[in-house]
């Protein structure tokens, strides 16, 4: 049940008749050699930390090491309880679960990598949002995390999903597509359907660059993993109803691999060109670190 | 090629911020904390590169500290490690310094323990919190922890691969990865053994009581 691209991925699951969940646990059992009672247990372990940041960021008080972020989360969530929100309730709990996990990594707290720390809020907020507003079960959620690590299995092994290889295109944009992968199957797409959202996902933010401010995964990192979970729904709403994308996902993600090598050096996690490199990015940097 | 498990990709569950400045940080802080085996009394961090200049924004300072105490990268009680060395009674400081040609994100451990032994690791965070150990006390070698993996210290004399490799097969234990390295010839050497197995701390035992195997150690971290 091996497979190294999208397209492999897709032949087996039509062959089989296989959800891609499915199949990514067959190669899971043949690569590790642990059961699949032995994944889905670690994988609900991967689950709990999710959720227990999700609620930690939504309901405390949360500061970052540095202090530049914090509390933002929580804002969106009183506002979306308050008012009625522009995008919608279920947008909204997406994008202040995305933003309370990130508010959760950036204080030291307990996260899981999805696929990075910087990345963390995406498929968490996304699919737990998903969960509560659809009723799924565990069993489900989890699915959803094994469909979203094919996805960022394919990326990892044919682009890459740093920040300083292939900048915050390969980071968040690896995120939303493994979140809106997940999203399709639980929704009950095709494998098909699934992989196009990613490929939209990844095609949606093609070039962004990864400039942290002080060098630090705080700011812009939280609104691009709000903006990310947005992206991964947004996707996901389009693949469903059936649009597809004109260029297949193997094609998307070695283009954005191509456009991440092109990122010079200043845009690539080095905090040393966009952002972190405005005025203000330059002060708050000196603040923080005394330079 | 590396082959990815999906708890590669989702994963590894951690304590913030950065993988690599945090959770890598941890793991090297823990290797040196294996090596060293208890009573340290002081800790010199020399921080190179990315590390050297971001270490307190990622928490990359107490992540190390943690690590020294033996915590794994997903403990939450990480970020009061400064507190807790304390209340150890370990001394710890930390040194911005160019350690020449390395990964950016590279630390040297140095370490005195209360017998008045001392001891140094120079490690790298080489992303996604793996990490890469190349010297111990000098002596560069190579490996990543992510094995569980024996480090023997041993005099360089015949026989002693085929004694420690003889204990391994006695608890059927099979071997991914071997090497060894030595200063000089016939003075100390290391042998690196990075195992497909689990190994009990019997194994380590057996191995200590090998005449001229100066000291084992157990190397398994998260």
């Amino acid at each position: 049940m091996s497979f190294t691209n999208g397209i492999e991925l897709l032949e087996i699951c039509e062959k089989s008749n296989k959800k891609i969940y499915e199949v990514m646990i067959e190669k899971e059992i043949e690569d590790t050699g642990l059961s699949e009672i032995e994944i889905r247990e670690k994988m609900t372990e991967s689950l709990t930390i999710m959720k227990e940041a999700s609620l930690k960021g939504l309901t405390e008080d949360i500061k970052s090491v540095s202090g530049l972020i914090g509390g933002d989360a929580k804002k969106v969530k009183e506002r979306n309880e308050k008012e009625r929100s522009v995008c919608g309730p279920l947008m909204s709990k997406a994008i202040s679960s995305a933003m309370a996990i990130l508010e959760v990594n950036a204080a030291m707290g307990k996260i899981v990598a999805a696929p990075t720390a910087g990345s963390c809020g995406i498929v968490p907020g996304t699919l737990l949002t998903i969960g509560e507003e659809f009723n799924l079960s565990e069993v489900d959620l989890i699915n959803g995390l094994i469909t979203a690590s094919a996805v960022g299995f394919i990326i990892s092994r044919n682009a890459t999903v740093a920040g300083a290889e292939g900048g915050c295109q390969a980071e968040t944009g690896s995120a939303a597509a493994m979140a809106s992968a997940a999203i399709v199957e639980l929704m009950g797409g095709t494998p098909k359907q699934a992989l196009d959202a990613s490929a939209v996902c990844i095609k949606n933010i093609l070039g962004l660059v990864c400039d942290p401010i002080a060098g630090l995964v705080e700011a812009p990192c939280e609104k691009r993993n709000a903006i990310g979970a947005a992206n991964a729904l947004i996707s996901a709403e389009m693949a469903l109803s059936g649009v597809g994308s004109l260029i297949p996902f193997d094609e998307v993600v070695e283009a954005m691999y191509r456009v991440g090598r092109c990122l010079p050096f200043e845009l690539r996690e080095s905090a040393l060109g966009g952002l972190a490199d405005t005025p203000t990015g330059k002060r708050i940097k000196k603040e923080i670190l005394g330079e | 090629m590396k082959n990815y498990s999906m708890f590669d990709v989702i994963g590894p569950n951690m304590i913030g911020p950065s993988s690599s400045h945090t959770a890598g940080a941890c793991r090297l802080g823990k290797v040196a904390y294996k090596i060293a085996e208890g009573d340290i009394k002081k800790v010199t961090f020399l921080l190179h590169g990315s590390f050297g200049k971001t270490y307190k924004g990622h928490g990359t300072d107490k992540a190390l500290v943690a690590g020294i105490l033996g915590f794994d990268p997903d403990d939450e009680q990480i970020k009061y490690s400064f507190q807790m060395a304390k209340e150890k009674e370990i001394l710890f400081s930390f040194v911005e310094e160019d350690l020449g040609e390395v990964h950016p994100n590279t630390a040297k451990i140095m370490i005195e323990k209360a017998d008045g032994k001392e001891l140094s690791i120079l490690g790298s965070s080489i992303g996604g919190g793996s990490i890469i150990i190349t010297e111990i006390n000098d002596l560069k070698l190579e490996f990543t922890g992510e094995y569980p993996t024996i480090i023997v210290s041993h005099k360089d004399r015949p026989g002693l691969i085929a004694k420690t490799t003889a204990i391994l097969c006695e608890y059927g234990i099979n071997i991914a990865f071997m090497r060894v390295y030595r200063y000089h010839k016939g003075q100390n050497a290391f042998m690196i053994i990075e195992t497909d197995n689990e190994i009990v701390p019997e194994v380590v035992g057996d191995i200590k009581k090998v005449a001229e195997i100066d000291n084992a150690y157990l190397i398994s971290i998260k």
